[in-house]
């Protein structure tokens, strides 16, 4: 992280551009709370870039004033990769939604946990997919054995009577994959999001941030009153070092923790793994230079 | 039979439904989610007997159709776009397999910059991979087409996938008066699926899609599949006189509109040929003999109908929606290369225009009309054109200034610096 001690407000952060999100859309509260993390960590807009994929929340990076990458769908994490490995002194912060992370794009989260770059990945969860309209989702709910009478059956589209697969746990994979920093907010709870932001911002490593992040348009069961009902704070006795733990603490069905639920801080990062390989072959003569001095005297 | 008013998409997924699809592996993107939406609905009700899954992205869509076609089967997907570049291994590796499905693209301008109106890029990057491809003008010709293709794909002489595009937006989203067959009608012009050699057996276990070495083994079966899409204009023929007959509709390969006469010709794809018709019917009020020449078939290419169509003709504005970094327009370089050195070829006029969506107004079919009648008179060929107005362009300029003049705060003092 390069931070500065230059204060910047979370209004500094702010860019012209008006968001185009529905009235009362959940990345309202994420995008405060991001405003608010960057003031926190002190970030230097110039020295930090938002990265996004493709969706409704992959807009974000537009309304933020750093730089911004809105690449392709479900290629967040490696543009963001990419410009951490060329340019490790900036502030990477990938963003996205369900779809780009857990769908099209999931096939990039456990080998970004291996690299653990420094990067952080704040995903945008509203369990559809909003920017096309209202299909399921890796995260969408209510697989059709329990569908309820009362739930409307026109709720995603490509599967108007219920869907049959189960939702993903992104939290249990994260810490699975062994993600070096795994958390967990709410958009209607944006100062807890903004300390968590922070946390993952100052963390040195692949943190995943998931951020409850309703769609009043497309899916009114995943609403701000079903997470209002369905969250709790982690436990404050709760250690995230443990990953055993941790675990359990994601497997829970009585509910969804918000908070910082796993975290490994001795994980080296991509960066100091690289620095760390180039300092063993210091001062030591290449391999070919050995041969030819062996051979040709 | 019943006339009704569909959208570009809902035809695309009548055909698919009339043509009994037996299984349509879908992804969203806009502007083609309708198409699946529609058909999805319809097979949860169970007024279709296929099965409609959601993947995870349009490679694993791709994948499984192909591999759904491989097992004999009758498959449809739809998709659009950066849809079509993701699921780009697939649509080169699915023709090898020489397993026929149909899919629809709902063309739509690739990134970068991003956009989510129509050009053919899209489309064409999938030119060269071994998909038959039929390109649409109206709503009606979407479900006919994919009628047509299906009957063109499962051809024994054929056996290749084939893609039937319809431009986004103003196919996808517009809607018109449509005919939609009776199942009986459709049965009689489409029988089901003979998947011949093409299906898994028990009793005959068979490796798809095999390693080759060495290049001889792989030249053969590349070959073998070019030469098979080559036999695809002849059984063109075939089925779109069988469509007739059953349906009353006729589809050439290349439609001609007012072409008899034509001293000047129009050549385009898809939707704004319509609006090019259009132009020709107000420039013949006038007095000036134009029509309309557009490929409906593309791969195969029809290259001996262009030529006879075009023989002798004074001049040909080819308005390409599409634009080949550093070459120019696609369909540009395909006509030139099916008449170069033929006898009395016309002059070849090359435009660019209708990118991302980007409206080409009669106005500017009358000026075309204009200078390449200019250009016939003087015998000197111009060079490539972009269609762009100068308020458009100073549209442009007035952003540049805005983005040049107005820094973000934190960057305004660094350029002092």
């Amino acid at each position: 992280m390069t931070a500065t001690s230059t204060q910047y407000s979370p209004r500094d952060y702010k860019s012209d551009l008006k968001p185009i999100w529905c009235a009362g859309c959940g990345d309202f509260g994420v995008l405060n709370a991001l405003y608010k993390a960057m003031s926190m960590c002190g970030l230097k807009p110039e020295d930090t870039v938002v990265v996004s994929g493709i969706g409704c929340s992959s807009r974000l990076p537009g309304f933020v004033e750093t730089y911004g990458y809105h690449g392709v769908h479900g290629r967040t994490l490696p543009a963001a990769t990419g410009i951490k490995a060329a340019r490790p002194e900036l502030n990477v912060i990938a963003v996205g939604g369900d779809g780009d992370g857990y769908s099209i794009g999931a096939g990039h989260l456990p080998h970004c946990a291996r690299r653990n770059p420094d990067i952080t990945y704040l995903i945008m969860n509203n369990n559809t997919y909003g920017l096309t309209k209202g299909q399921i989702s890796p995260t969408s709910m209510v697989p059709l054995a329990s569908i309820s009478p009362k739930v409307d059956p026109k709720r995603w589209k490509t599967t108007p009577y219920g869907m049959t697969e189960e939702a993903i746990n992104p939290i249990a994979q994260a810490i699975a994959w062994d993600v070096s920093f795994v958390a967990r907010g709410f958009s209607y709870k944006p100062n807890q999001l903004a300390d968590i932001l922070a946390a993952a911002i100052s963390h040195r490593g692949f943190a995943l941030v998931d951020a409850f992040s309703p769609c009043p348009t497309f899916n009114q069961d995943q609403n701000d009153d079903y997470y209002k009902d369905h969250t709790y704070d982690v436990p404050e006795d709760h250690d995230p070092t443990d990953r055993v733990k941790a675990f359990e603490l994601a497997l829970r069905t009585d509910g969804y923790p918000i908070g910082i639920i796993y975290r490994r801080d001795n994980k080296p990062s991509m960066l100091e793994e690289q620095a760390f390989l180039r300092r063993r072959f210091e001062n030591n003569p290449g391999t070919m230079e050995k041969l030819f001095a062996k051979y040709q005297g | 039979m019943r006339r009704t008013l569909l959208t570009g998409n809902g035809a695309a997924a009548w055909g698919a439904r009339l043509a009994e699809a037996d299984y349509v592996p879908a992804f969203p993107i806009t502007p083609q989610t309708e198409i699946i939406e529609a058909l999805a609905g319809w097979s949860e009700r169970g007024e279709m007997a296929g099965r409609v899954v959601t993947l995870d992205s349009e490679h694993s869509m791709l994948t499984a159709a192909a591999a759904a076609a491989a097992t004999g089967v009758r498959v449809f997907t739809a998709t659009s776009s950066q849809g079509l570049l993701y699921g780009m291994e697939m649509i080169y590796t699915a023709p090898g397999w020489r397993a026929p499905f149909v899919m629809v693209n709902v063309s739509r301008a690739l990134a970068s910059p991003i956009t989510l109106e129509a050009d053919h890029n899209d489309i064409l990057a999938a030119r060269d991979s071994g998909f038959l491809q039929i390109h649409c003008a109206t709503c009606q010709e979407v479900l006919d087409s994919v009628l047509m293709a299906y009957r063109l794909a499962e051809h024994p002489q054929v056996r290749l996938p084939a893609i039937v595009n319809l431009d986004g937006f103003y196919l996808s989203f517009t809607r018109e008066p449509v005919v939609i067959p009776d199942q009986e009608q459709v049965r009689r012009f489409l029988p089901p699926f003979d998947p011949g050699n093409v299906a898994f057996r028990a009793d005959r276990p068979a490796s798809q899609a095999a390693l080759v070495l060495g290049g001889s083994l792989y030249s053969y079966f590349r070959y073998e599949a070019h030469l098979a899409t080559l036999q695809a204009l002849t059984a063109y023929e075939e089925v779109a006189q069988a469509f007739e007959r059953e349906m009353g509709r006729r589809y050439p390969a290349v439609e001609a509109y007012r072409a008899e006469d034509a001293e000047y010709i129009f050549f385009l794809m898809g939707a704004y040929a319509t609006k090019a018709k259009d132009a020709v019917n107000r420039l013949r009020e006038r007095g000036m003999r134009i029509g309309v020449v557009r490929p409906r078939l593309l791969r195969p290419y029809p290259a001996r109908i262009l030529q006879e169509l075009l023989r002798g003709r004074r001049a040909v504005a080819v308005i390409d929606q599409n634009l080949s970094m550093g070459m120019g327009g696609i369909l540009y370089s395909e006509l030139a290369s099916a008449l170069y050195g033929m006898k009395d070829a016309p002059m070849l006029v090359s435009y660019i225009g209708g990118l991302g969506g980007r409206d080409i107004s009669t106005e500017e079919l009358f000026t075309m009309a204009a200078q390449t009648r200019e250009a016939a008179d003087a015998g000197v060929t111009p060079e490539p054109r972009l269609l762009y107005t100068a308020a458009e362009l100073r549209e442009v300029r007035k952003m540049q200034t805005i983005a040049g003049s107005k820094l973000p705060g934190h960057m305004e003092g660094k350029n002092d610096e």
